[in-house]
């Protein structure tokens, strides 16, 4: 017998059971694509962060910065030139052109480093276009794109800028920023002469800092790709195991045919051999499809990736993937591992096959008890580990370690948990098909209970990160209420224009509340600085979470600022601690509000406050209170009166539902992830009801044969999944609350420096409920019909000696 | 008690089996294939017969037919007045859970049910559960010790005792038994088939019982052999 017979007689199988071959290969395919998806955009997400920091903050090198963290003079810059050190000075801050926000950085081509030369000027021409009057904006082809027209200065585009970055001459940018005379900091290049001054004695308010390996965005949003990657790890795990279980089938069901071919004299190892290159085969054709849907599912997701790390981390990242032939290698080898590991027992134990035996189908059950005391016992351990980090822990890192264990244990607990509620049922009945209904649903939670475990971890995910997220929403949305209190928004184009519109304005509304802000430096981290008037809006309506009685009355008289909550809590500051503002300004902070979606820190301070230590403040910017019925009237004379674009004058709805909008884009992604996620739970249940499906013959035929109709047996069968559905359903939501209230109380304030209130929403559950309930009915549909279809003689078949 | 004793009197002494030229054939590959082939047989109530014939001339077949599992072709299946090959799914469902007992070869009982609730399966199904009597059946079968095992952890011969136990505890009007002892040494075999019988003579149940083994058959009180398709 050659070995290709072999090989036929092997593959046969697959060609008469197409279901099951559809579920290996979508099984394979699915835990491939989710994988390779989620490190497909984890890895644009990085080597954007990466191409950031290098291009924008050349971070291959040390820099200058101020040690108390306000700006570097550019005297300290001159001082270093003077004595012979190759440095180059920057300066940095966002700067709106139109309604387009952009990181302006400020440069000196001729002394900046060679290694740190990211756009290039080499011509002549260009260099003197950059730095000579008006002046160059060198950007990406999306940003000129977006500020086309919004400014006199020229554009050139570079393939290598990062869209939301603009490269200027330094003279610009402080112009531009307003920060005559002051740099953010100073780059220090590698080569430099011996036997020069030393730093310290130089610029002794300097501090070096060195070269990061990892950048600050990366650091931020660390989070955020560790809760991806989990992600996409559990719909691998599960993916894996409807391989697991398929593959665990079709070997029970070839045993005949192993054995007939170990009789005719096929030898362990070749068969040995040609299963694990059938195997393998099957790896690298599920492996491909499954690396094309994650590419899909990549750049389906990655848009709603980019807003979110967008909106939340001010990390930029292209909508657009790019095709990396690593992707492809990784995703064929970990369906080829993934494959191989779940079927490693299953191969193990072909080489036990006995030549003559017969199957003994029923023993695992027993083993499987003893496995789960072991399981209650690692459960127990991990819960408890949980509690330890949760009360002694500190970081993200301890956060996510809450969640991973709280998640792994109470799914190692559910076979427990569930078969003590089957015992309890079945004792406390006494009607003979009742109690055998139990006792049979408990014989089969070995067969589910790894399915049962991927589809608790896959509700109590969807429970907890929805129950995050409409808290967040909720909390956001009466957030906007108070913050956007004003009627209306509006910008003026120029100074000269602001001016116009103050005296204007003064007679029309009700009051008019200017919004200005300085970027500066506090406690060594980027800021914004805002000054407001004393109005009753802020009184009434600022989002305070605490404060001083007399908050207000101390911010308009300059007494005190207020601090966003984020800032706050990351440094631990209290009420009544003094932050240096600027290098001549020292406040005390009275009050600390909440400032959701926004990644940094934030100062506000009274009106007058900051315009005396930022005379040069740009005053562009209004809110403006009316009435609201008269809003369309004042914004339509706002445009006659003053010819002010339509994007200039935007009202409060608008804004809002703009806001909201970028909120729901925001958790598009987790919402995805969610349905995904489920689905593939959803598919190892079924995978998992037919396999046992096949097994069930034994455990119904006498129960037939003693009277119960098929129809019966089938119907029960139905009500079997939907109480090991419900059962699991109703374990997940409490720990899909604890996993929610882990989120909202440790993971989000690590991660995005904000508490927010938990909100329950029994609605959200309901659907979700029906949901699963319809998932399960799926699930259970085809091995239902198989079963309600079976001819009495296959029945029969049990009872005689012909298996 | 006395009119549930006379209700079992009343199904014993209904209990009269016609079968009256009954035929089966099975699609195969290699086309029809006619197992039986006008078969016509009566048993009276509380008889013992042995159903012998070569392996593949259609015992199991014709157990099966009996037993209400599966419809013959054409022919009739009287037992107690009434054509059970008529009935429906459900009806003949219903006969089989109140009027006979099936012992086969082996798979007999509820692998997800200990030792005890497998005995008293049938009898609560067929609405008779009788707690002392199953004590009886227990404590005569020996196997008093093994109530609270499962199936999977008892020997064939153990199960074997048990599958008997589970339909006498019934009390069912026909026991029908294919191979009761196929899978079972001769000693340990020939120790279960004596419980059965002397257990089913004490029932007052009719038996009709298939084994390939002449040996066996003489323990019986009637022999009838199947050869082509047919009685002989
Ligand atoms: N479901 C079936 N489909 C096709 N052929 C069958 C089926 N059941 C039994 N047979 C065939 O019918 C014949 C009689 O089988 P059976 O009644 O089991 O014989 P016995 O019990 O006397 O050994 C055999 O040839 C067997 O192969
Ligand atoms: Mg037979």
């Amino acid at each position: 017998m050659t070995t290709w017979t072999v090989a036929t007689a092997l593959l046969s199988h697959w060609r008469r059971r197409p279901l099951q071959f559809g579920a290996l290969l979508s099984g394979l395919a699915l835990a491939t694509a989710l994988w390779s998806g989620v490190q497909a955009i984890n890895a644009e997400a990085r080597a954007s962060y990466t191409r950031a920091a290098v291009v924008l903050d050349q971070n291959g090198l040390a820099n200058l910065v101020s040690s108390n963290g306000s700006s570097v003079p550019q005297s300290a810059f001159v001082r270093l030139r003077r004595a012979g050190w190759n440095v180059s000075p920057v300066v940095e801050g966002d700067y709106r052109f139109g309604t387009t926000r952009l990181r302006v950085i400020g440069i000196e081509p001729l002394t900046m480093p060679a290694e740190a030369q990211t756009i290039d000027l080499g011509n002549a021409g260009d260099l003197l276009s950059f730095i000579s009057p008006p002046g160059t904006l060198v950007v990406s082809a999306g940003t000129a794109e977006k500020i086309r027209g919004q400014t006199d200065l020229a554009l050139r585009v570079s393939d290598r800028m990062l869209d939301g970055a603009a490269f200027v001459d330094i003279g610009l940018a402080q112009r531009l920023l307003r920060r005559d005379g002051e740099l953010s900091r100073i780059v220090v290049a590698e080569n430099q002469r011996s036997g020069l001054e030393p730093l310290e004695k130089l610029v002794p308010t300097l501090s070096v800092r060195e070269p990061n390996a990892e950048t600050d965005v990366e650091h931020l949003t660390e989070s955020f790709h560790l809760n991806l990657t989990a992600f996409g790890l559990l719909a691998f795990a599960v993916g894996l195991f409807i391989v697991y279980s398929t593959i665990g089938l079709a070997f029970e069901q070839r045993r005949p045919t192993f054995r007939t071919l170990r009789c005719l004299g096929v030898s362990l190892r070749v068969l040995a051999v040609l299963l694990l290159a059938e195997l393998v085969l099957f790896a690298l054709a599920a492996g491909a499809v499954g690396v094309a849907i994650g590419y899909l599912v990549a750049s389906l997701l990655l848009p709603g990736v980019a807003a979110t790390l967008e909106g939340l981390y001010g990390a930029s990242v292209p909508g657009t993937l790019s095709l990396r032939p690593e992707w492809w290698v990784s995703g064929f080898a970990i369906a080829v591992a993934g494959t191989l590991v779940s079927s490693a027992q299953s191969l193990l134990r072909l080489t036990r096959v006995p030549l003559l035996a017969a199957a003994q189908p029923q023993t695992w059950g027993r083993s499987w008890q003893a496995g789960r005391r072991f399981q209650v016992l690692a459960a127990a351990a991990l819960l408890a580990l949980s509690g330890a980090l949760l009360l002694w822990a500190e970081g993200l890192e301890a956060g996510f370690g809450v969640l991973g264990c709280l998640l792994l244990g109470a799914s190692l607990l559910l076979p427990t948990v569930l078969s003590g509620f089957l015992t309890v049922m079945q004792r406390t009945s006494s009607r003979a098909l009742v109690t055998w209904f139990w006792a049979d649903a408990r014989q089969q939670l070995p067969g589910l209970s790894l399915a049962l475990m991927a589809l608790l971890l896959a509700l109590a995910a969807n429970v907890g990160v929805g129950t995050m997220v409409s808290s967040f929403r909720l909390t956001f949305v009466g957030w906007l209420d108070q913050r956007l209190a004003a009627e209306l928004y509006v910008a003026a184009r120029n100074e000269g224009e602001a001016d116009r519109l103050r005296t204007w304005l003064a007679t029309k509304v009700e009051s008019v509340l200017p919004i200005s802000s300085v970027d500066a430096e506090i406690r060594g981290q980027p800021m914004q600085i805002f000054g407001v008037v004393d109005d009753p809006t802020y009184r009434k309506h600022w989002p305070l979470i605490v404060g001083l009685p007399d908050v207000w009355d101390r911010v308009a008289s300059g007494q005190g600022v207020l601090v966003n909550e984020q800032f706050w809590r990351r440094d631990r500051l209290r009420i009544g601690d003094q932050l240096d503002l600027a290098s001549d300004w020292k406040s005390t902070v009275v009050g600390v509000y909440s400032d959701y979606g926004n990644p940094k820190g934030q100062v506000i301070a009274g009106i007058n406050a900051l315009t005396s230590r930022y005379p040069q403040v740009s005053r562009l910017r209004y809110g403006l209170r009316i009435q609201p019925d008269q809003v369309a009237d004042l914004r339509s004379r706002l445009s006659d009166e003053f010819g002010l674009p339509p994007d200039n004058v935007v009202d409060q709805a608008a804004l809002k539902e703009q806001s909201r909008r970028i909120f729901d884009r925001t958790f598009l992604v987790t919402g995805a992830l969610n349905i995904f996620t489920l689905g593939v739970a959803a598919l190892a249940m079924f995978s998992s009801l037919l396999t046992l499906s096949e097994m069930r013959l034994p455990q119904l035929a006498p129960v037939w044969a003693m009277g119960i109709t098929r129809r019966d047996l089938a119907l029960l069968e139905l009500l079997r999944t939907l109480v090991l559905w419900l059962v699991t359903f109703i374990a997940a939501l409490p720990l899909g609350l604890a996993l929610a209230w882990v989120l909202l109380a440790v993971v989000n304030v690590e991660a995005f420096g904000w508490r927010l209130p938990m909100h329950i929403f029994p609605y959200e559950w309901v659907r979700l409920g029906l949901v699963v309930l319809a998932a399960a009915v799926v699930s259970v549909f085809i091995p239902l019909r198989r079963l309600a279809g079976l001819a009495p003689s296959d029945l029969l078949k049990v009872f005689a000696n012909e298996r | 008690m006395e009119r549930y004793i006379c209700a079992i009197v009343l199904i014993l002494a209904a209990m009269v089996i016609a079968l009256r030229n009954l035929s089966k054939s099975y699609e195969t590959a290699e086309g029809r294939l006619e197992v039986l082939r006008g078969i016509d047989l009566d048993l009276g109530a509380g008889d013992s017969v042995a159903l012998t014939g070569e392996s593949g001339s259609g015992k199991s077949t014709l157990l099966h037919l009996v037993a209400g599992l599966d419809r013959p072709d054409s022919g009739e299946i009287v037992i107690g007045g009434r054509d059970i090959s008529k009935l429906d799914d459900r009806g003949r469902a219903g006969y089989r859970r109140t009027e006979v007992g099936l012992v086969f070869q082996q798979f007999n009982l509820v692998p997800s049910l200990d030792v005890a609730a497998n005995i008293a399966f049938h009898a609560k199904l067929a609405g008779r559960h009788d707690p002392a009597w199953e004590n009886e059946l227990v404590e005569r079968l020996g196997i008093g010790t093994l109530l609270t095992r499962y199936p999977e952890q008892l020997s064939s011969g153990q199960q074997q005792r048990v599958a008997i136990g589970r339909t006498l505890a019934a009390r069912p009007g026909l026991v029908l038994a294919d191979e009761p002892t196929g899978n079972l040494d001769e000693a340990n075999g020939d120790a279960v088939l004596e419980l059965m019988l002397s257990l089913s003579k004490g029932t007052g149940s009719t038996l009709l019982m298939a084994t390939h083994s002449r040996r066996l058959a003489d323990w019986l009180d009637r022999q009838v052999h199947l050869r082509s398709g047919k009685i002989t």
